[in-house]
């Protein structure tokens, strides 16, 4: 509740004239059964036609200022509702894009994606039913009571019974039912997972001529369902029959009583109309009550998820100022550097050293999962190492401020990914201020002038929500662009070149290297054409750097990158 | 259409005539009942004239009746309950249950051209909403047309004039309502814009979070975002103010015919016309007069949405199934030996893909299938398994026309190894003894081995118990492709088919999957797509496809000294310039 307090607290009062006039109006509404039963005792028993009259003008008075209340009321509760929902977004998006990567791949992003999207709508619903009825209903269930003891304090008594009675029907069959209506969502799944699941994978399930025993667990989960529904079902139908009985008791012991006041002398007929409709009141209050606790609970869950997004609190913390860089000339270097992400029991990488020269080029191998992209992760700080260091230019990677840190290193993801806007304004996410000159140097660099120049817009070239409208070696290249454009100290390709077909792939490599400066690059692949020339190579197997050198040393001595040269090279055995 | 639909809704509701007819009987007992109430009590109240006037013996009476009528009331609306609640479980169960076993029946030619996501939402989805409308229907529709008949009826029978008032009035709330909502639509649908912009925005920074830190984008990111969140609020506001105008106006409307019926009433009974009790009733029913109405007008939206889903659900269960096995099928055990005697086949009438295809394997022998992508290499893997028909010629195994087998003999006789390495929810054991639930640990661990794969599963949590989730996801890809190779391994049938799929796998992984390929294969009948060129070269017969026909034949020499397609496909592929 903390963070939606604070964003409410702008909408303090909204917040409390919604509620305040919706108790308003219920206040017209309980006054009309008085009403009605003055027109009986007064107008009908005296023959006073223009006291009816009145009555009914007072009715429609009433009608009319209760409308007023509740638009008044219906305005701030939108309005306070939508309002600190709208903060709260605010605050969740600003604090996802300060989480850093590891809490992000803990999470998830479908996870982060809901909490934004239908969570966020399910708190801004429940707070404006909330803000609109929770106060509402309570208030007219006890202003009927009160009511009551206007008229007649003994028959009020009634009352006194039959709404406690009431609550505790209606919320205990909610209380029972609830916890198994999940249960009945739990095995909604499991139809869900095996009708999937049938689907999916009806080649194996039909050459291994298993259907009829497929079809026996559906049908068995199947009926699990119908069973579990089928109980909960005539469970939850007992709440109409009950409450209906428990107000028709209260309705017989008002008039049974209310007969005695009469005969009595201390109460006239209308006043006994006028009880038993506070009495019908009740009802239609409690069960709409049962159904917005239905709705605010759900919200609340909703809220929880948020916030504990919100209380995830990123790991990393930046300095302000830059350090001293001791070594200018010396680009990267590892002391051995381990890493463990969150989830995972075994390490990615353990116990990493080297160093790469300022303007070097360096390859890095290896198969899937051996942590090539976990090792140049490290090199943007994208992840903290667990054991060891990282220096930039010889300053602690640490030490580095963020914004200095992100000018410093640019990668070039594996997933190339593009945002909806134009080519150009893809680009400029390197450098807001390049030029159009520059731009076109990048796209020159990164063998993505030629189509970029065949698009009708050129530059300004529409690129849809995530570039779903251009190729995925399209796409590839941009990014590479992109990088480009920041013009950075240290490029990192992590395998972005894989789209590409091998001619291009060599020429983007080539344009690469003529690049004179000081621009340190990282190339990650597979494949051993792309990093033959670098000007040092890294070889990981399973986290672990088994050698480094060049592609002449590593042929000579390293069997892993003999290895994987050879099951790409294979035709040249052939020939030998 | 419609008509249809609901005719064979019925249908399934045959079975549940007894449920249908009691939940009818008891619909019409609660209203009944219900309505009687209120005149009751407006009759007791009638007998309370004033101090020292009270009927006893009749109050007394009234209350007896109140007492048994409520309790016919609540005991048939629970009954009722629970006869709905079973016909339309039941029924949405079955509906399940058909369309399971629709899906069971129906040709992979059907599901490989429709999305499972399409299938399994008509499935779950759409018989949820169609049960859901069909129990609001049974609840809410039969017994609201009851009420207002009987309201209508009873304020008949104890006077027309007042009647009539509330007759003319109340339609007066269904105008207000319809009038607000057509107003607010226009809201409604600019909210669901911007909506709709909002979370597409938040799909892409979010998915490509890491790429916006990466180039210190965060500031300009947050400002786009909050632009859109803004306008979204103001947008909100309005479409969510204005729709909530509603209740309260036809709150406004109801009070409004209240307050007239309270009028009317009172002039009646001060010229005597009425009692105070048919007052209170009066005013009780003119209250609740309007309720069923607007129920009804939600129930009819809630049936048509449930018919449209039903018709989803009739167009899954109408597809046309795979022809049955012939009634004289046979099972065979297979020595391995094949042949194809000239077949075609195509998956769209007019795109010609297998033409003419004529091949003999011999028991034992290892067949390699290379060609280009989209050649046909799965579609012959399609036909030997028999998962689509031919159009023309003949598959054969050991001479017996595949079609005169039944189904599950011709399957049983294969083995296949798949690149799409499917898995079910369960434990490992489970998977890899899919074949024979009943097979003993010994027997699983066993294939295991011999897959490469024990030493994995034993370092996994719970070894062979571990519990699979959902398509593998625990597993990497190479694991999940040893685990398919075990659970053919467990009950090594006399033919293979394998897809050899090693794309996503790194080197070692590889070289093991590559053993373990090689043992089942010794002395089986084989049909590899090929993708390795030790698995060629080792193939006693390479056929090379392309477009659908088999266009080179051979073993690795003989076609490298055609110096035809396989050639230049060799050395395109395997040459590293």
């Amino acid at each position: 509740m903390k963070y939606l307090k604070h964003d409410l607290q702008k909408y303090k009062l909204a917040s409390l004239m919604a509620p305040l006039f919706k108790m308003l109006e219920a206040t017209f509404d309980l006054m009309v059964p008085l009403v009605v039963a003055r027109m009986i005792n007064v107008g009908i028993n005296q023959k006073d036609t223009g006291y009816i009259l009145a009555c009914c003008l007072l009715l429609i008075l009433m009608a009319l200022i209760g409308l007023a209340c509740s638009f008044t009321a219906q305005y701030f509760a939108a309005k306070a509702a939508i309002g600190s929902t709208t903060g709260l977004r605010h605050r969740l998006f600003k604090h996802i894009q300060s989480l850093d990567f590891a809490s992000m791949d803990t999470i998830g992003t479908s996870t982060l994606i809901t909490r934004m999207t239908s969570d966020l709508n399910q708190v801004q619903n429940g707070l404006n039913l909330f803000l609109r009825l929770f106060l509402r209903s309570p208030f007219i269930v006890f202003g009927s009571m009160v009511m009551a003891f206007t008229i007649d304090a003994k028959l009020a008594l009634i009352f006194v019974i039959v709404i406690p009675l009431l609550s505790v029907v209606i919320f205990g069959i909610m209380a029972i039912t609830s916890p198994r209506y999940r249960k009945i969502q739990g095995h909604l799944d499991r139809v869900t997972g095996l009708t999937r699941e049938n689907l999916t994978g009806v080649r194996v399930i039909r050459a291994f001529g298993r259907e009829e025993e497929e079809l026996a667990a559906f049908s068995q989960a199947n009926d699990v369902l119908v069973r579990s529904q089928l109980k909960v079902g005539h469970l939850s139908s007992l709440m109409n029959p009950v409450t209906y009985v428990i107000i028709n008791i209260g309705i017989v012991a008002i008039l049974y009583a209310g007969a005695g006041q009469v005969h009595a002398g201390v109460l006239l007929s209308g006043q006994i109309v006028a009880l038993v409709n506070y009495m019908n009141q009740i009802l239609v209050e409690l069960v709409k009550l049962a159904n917005l606790i239905v709705t605010i609970s759900r919200a609340l869950a909703s809220l929880g998820r948020v916030e504990q997004i919100l209380d995830t609190q990123p790991e990393m913390h930046y300095p302000e100022t830059m350090p001293v860089l001791s070594c200018p000339e010396e680009a990267v270097r590892f002391e051995h550097v381990s890493l463990s992400y969150a989830k995972a029991s075994l390490a990615s990488l353990t116990d990493i050293s080297f160093e790469a020269k300022v303007g070097q080029t360096i390859g890095i191998i290896g198969g899937t999962g051996s942590g090539k992209s976990s090792l140049v992760h490290l090199i943007g700080r994208f992840y903290d190492a667990s054991a060891g260091h990282v220096y930039l230019n010889g300053a602690d990677i640490t030490q580095w401020p963020r914004e200095q840190l992100r000018k410093h290193v640019a990668i070039v993801m594996q997933k190339p990914q593009l945002f909806a806007g134009t080519i150009r304004s893809n680009l400029l996410w390197g450098n807001p201020d390049a030029s159009e000159a520059q731009l076109w140097e990048a796209l020159h660099l990164a063998q993505a002038a030629d189509f970029v120049q065949a698009k009708t817009d050129g530059l300004d070239e529409v690129v849809e929500q995530g570039g779903r409208n251009l190729s995925g070696g399209q796409k590839q290249r941009l990014t590479i662009a992109r990088a480009l454009v920041a013009k950075p100290d240290i490029l990192i390709l992590d395998d972005s070149a894989s789209a590409l077909d091998y001619a291009t792939d060599a020429a983007l490599r080539q344009a690469l290297a003529s690049l004179t400066g000081k621009m340190t690059v990282f190339i990650v692949s597979q494949r051993t054409s792309s990093i033959a020339k670098a000007d040092h190579i890294l070889v990981l197997d399973d986290g672990h750097l088994v050698d480094q050198g060049t592609h002449q040393q590593l042929l000579k001595c390293c069997s892993v990158y003999q290895e994987i040269y050879a099951s790409q090279f294979q035709k040249g055995e052939d020939h030998t | 259409m419609k008509w249809t639909t609901l005719k064979r809704v019925m249908t399934y509701l045959g079975p549940y005539w007894k449920d249908m007819v009691g939940s009818l009987f008891f619909a019409l007992l609660t209203v009944i009942a219900a309505l009687i109430v209120p005149i009751y009590c407006g009759n007791a109240i009638d007998e309370m004239i004033g101090q020292g006037q009270v009927h006893w013996e009749g109050i007394l009476r009234i209350i007896l009746a109140i007492g048994i009528v409520t309790a016919i009331a609540a005991l048939s609306q629970w009954i009722m309950a629970i006869c709905n609640n079973h016909m339309t479980f039941c029924v949405s169960r079955d509906l399940r249950e058909r369309a399971m076993n629709e899906i069971q029946a129906l040709p992979l030619s059907y599901l490989d051209q429709h999305p499972s996501g399409d299938i399994v939402s008509r499935l779950i989805a759409d018989v949820d909403v169609f049960a859901d409308g069909l129990l609001m229907g049974f609840t809410q529709l039969f017994s609201g047309v009851l009420t207002i008949i009987g309201t209508l009826g009873i304020m008949l029978s104890l006077n027309w004039v007042i009647t009539l008032v509330v007759v003319i009035l109340t339609p007066l709330s269904f105008f207000t309502a319809s009038f607000i909502a057509s107003r607010t639509y226009r809201y409604f649908h600019e909210q669901t814009i911007v909506r709709g912009q909002q979370t597409s925005l938040i799909n892409e920074l979010i998915d490509g979070q890491k790429v916006v830190q990466a180039f210190h984008h965060e500031a300009k990111s947050q400002e786009d975002f909050d632009r859109i969140n803004e306008k979204l609020r103001d947008v909100s506001i309005r479409a969510v103010f204005f729709s909530s105008l509603t209740n309260p106006s036809t709150r406004l409307v109801n009070n409004i015919v209240y307050a007239a019926v309270a009028l009317v009433a009172s002039l009646y009974a001060i010229s005597g016309g009425i009692t105070i009790g048919t007052l209170s009733v009066f005013l009780s029913y003119a209250s609740q007069y309007a309720k069923p109405f607007n129920e009804i007008s939600g129930v009819v939206t809630e049936l048509q949405n449930a018919l449209a889903c039903a018709d989803r659900i009739f167009q899954l269960l109408d597809e046309q199934k795979q022809i049955p096995d012939a009634p004289d099928a046979k099972n065979i055990i297979s020595h391995g030996q094949v042949s194809l005697e000239q077949v075609a086949f195509r998956y769209e009438p007019d795109k010609p893909l297998i033409e003419d295809l004529n091949l003999t394997v011999q028991p034992g022998q290892r067949i390699a299938i290379v060609g280009p992508t989209g050649c046909g290499k799965t579609t012959l893997i399609n036909l030997l398994m028999r998962f689509y028909d031919v159009d023309k010629g003949a598959i054969c195994i050991d001479g017996t026309d595949i079609r005169d087998l039944t189904r599950h003999s011709l399957r049983q006789n294969y083995g296949m190894v798949l690149q799409d390495t499917w898995l079910k929810q369960g434990t490992i054991k489970e998977n890899i003894a899919y074949a024979r639930p009943e097979a003993s640990l010994d027997k699983v661990i066993a294939a295991a081995k011999a897959a490469h794969a024990h030493s994995f599963i034993m370092r996994l949590p719970h070894g062979y118990e571990t519990l699979i989730t959902e398509n593998g996801g625990n597993l990497s890809q190479g694991q999940k492709q040893l685990l398919c190779i075990a659970r053919v391994m467990l009950d090594l049938p006399p033919m293979l088919i394998l897809d050899e799929a090693t794309s996503s796998i790194d080197t070692r992984t590889e070289i093991k999957i590559q053993d373990a390929f090689a043992r089942m294969m010794k002395g089986r009948t084989s049909f590899i797509v090929a993708h390795r060129l030790s698995t060629i070269r080792e193939a006693g017969v390479i056929l090379v496809m392309k477009d659908g026909h088999i266009i080179e034949q051979g073993n690795h020499e003989s076609l490298m000294k055609q110096n035809g397609f396989y050639a230049h496909l060799y050395n395109s592929q395997f040459s590293a310039s």
